[in-house]
């Protein structure tokens, strides 16, 4: 789509940028967007319709062709002219058209993982690697989740060495802070 | 073959809301995304003939507020919302800025100070 500078006026509005916090059902994603937003996460649905057709696989369920996938979102107000927005994309496969939507232009992307479900983030992890959004694994240390080395999950995940992988505590604000910060710094380093 | 209840989610509106847009997906005006920014050029006005939807639009636009949040306070698709705003737009009842540079990569002074705002808030 092409940029659009319609109507120009003289009103300066905010420029926004967005941080995508992904992972598998439960990992924690909204936690995190929690902890850090300053707002209290807000939901967005978006319907998958025709438009989904031939990117999701409905064989089987062509009779339904409407569904809803909901998003979770929250906002940092940097500065009057920077905000920062951060949407906890749905975990699911089937909603791949929505992350195409959701990663166009996004900073990059936290990918949330549980020691226990290590496997679910690989999903993810081929995603944005395939996409070439830059991303770091945050491991969300639960209670009772084993308690690994960044070097020991990026071993398992089969990382790229560049790839920064953090612990965290995804309902804690300065640990979610940290990993988006991380993420960004990440993105700095990266060759233009 | 899925049970029927399966095919027929129990989705309340599921029409409504391209009733609402008279069925268009697409804005006649604008490339809205998510964190499209959006202000009303002017305040709510009681009798101005809008849909309920877009009056709604307008009294949450007041100050810059993103199209998620437009979505999220209306209670609608995002997609039904972006086209509401392309109706505005085209009216001048709203102006609009795209993420910068739209749909691309944000530069090295944002990103920057996005970590000085998140280290020092």
């Amino acid at each position: 789509m092409d940029s659009v500078r319609s109507d120009a006026v003289p009103v300066v509005l905010p420029t926004a940028v967005k941080i995508l916090i992904a992972g598998h059902f439960g990992v924690g994603k909204t936690t995190m967007v929690g902890a850090v937003s300053e707002i209290r996460p807000l939901r967005t649905e978006e319907m998958l319709t025709d438009a989904g057709i031939g990117v999701d696989d409905l064989s089987g369920v062509e009779a339904k062709t409407h569904t809803t996938v909901a998003m979770d979102f929250g906002r940092i107000t940097i500065s009057r002219d920077l905000v920062l927005y951060l949407f906890g994309t749905p975990g699911q496969d089937r909603f791949s058209f929505l992350w195409d939507e959701l990663a166009a232009g996004a900073i990059g992307a936290v990918v949330l993982a549980d020691t226990r479900r290590l496997k679910e983030s690989f999903a993810c992890i081929d995603y944005f690697e395939d996409r070439e959004t830059p991303f770091v694994v945050a491991v969300n240390c639960f209670d009772g989740g084993d308690r690994f080395t960044p070097a020991d999950v990026q071993l398992a995940l089969n990382l790229d060495p560049g790839t920064p992988v953090l612990l965290c505590d995804a309902r804690n604000r300065a640990s979610s802070r940290a990993v988006l910060v991380a993420l960004l710094q990440h993105v700095l380093s990266l060759p233009v | 073959m899925e049970a029927p209840q399966e095919q027929w989610p129990d989705a309340v509106p599921v029409v409504r809301p391209y009733a609402m847009t008279s069925g268009r997906t697409t804005p006649v005006r604008g490339a809205f995304d998510l964190i499209s920014i959006v202000l009303a050029t002017r305040p709510p006005e009681r009798d101005d003939g809008l849909h309920p939807e877009s009056a709604q639009i307008i009294r949450h636009s007041q100050e810059p507020v993103s199209v998620a949040e437009l979505a999220a306070e209306l209670d609608l698709p995002a997609g039904t919302v972006m086209v509401l705003l392309g109706d505005l737009l085209a009216q001048r009842l709203i102006v609009t800025r795209s993420p910068t540079p739209a749909r691309g990569v944000a530069s090295r002074p944002v990103i920057e100070a996005v970590i000085h705002g998140l280290s020092t808030l």
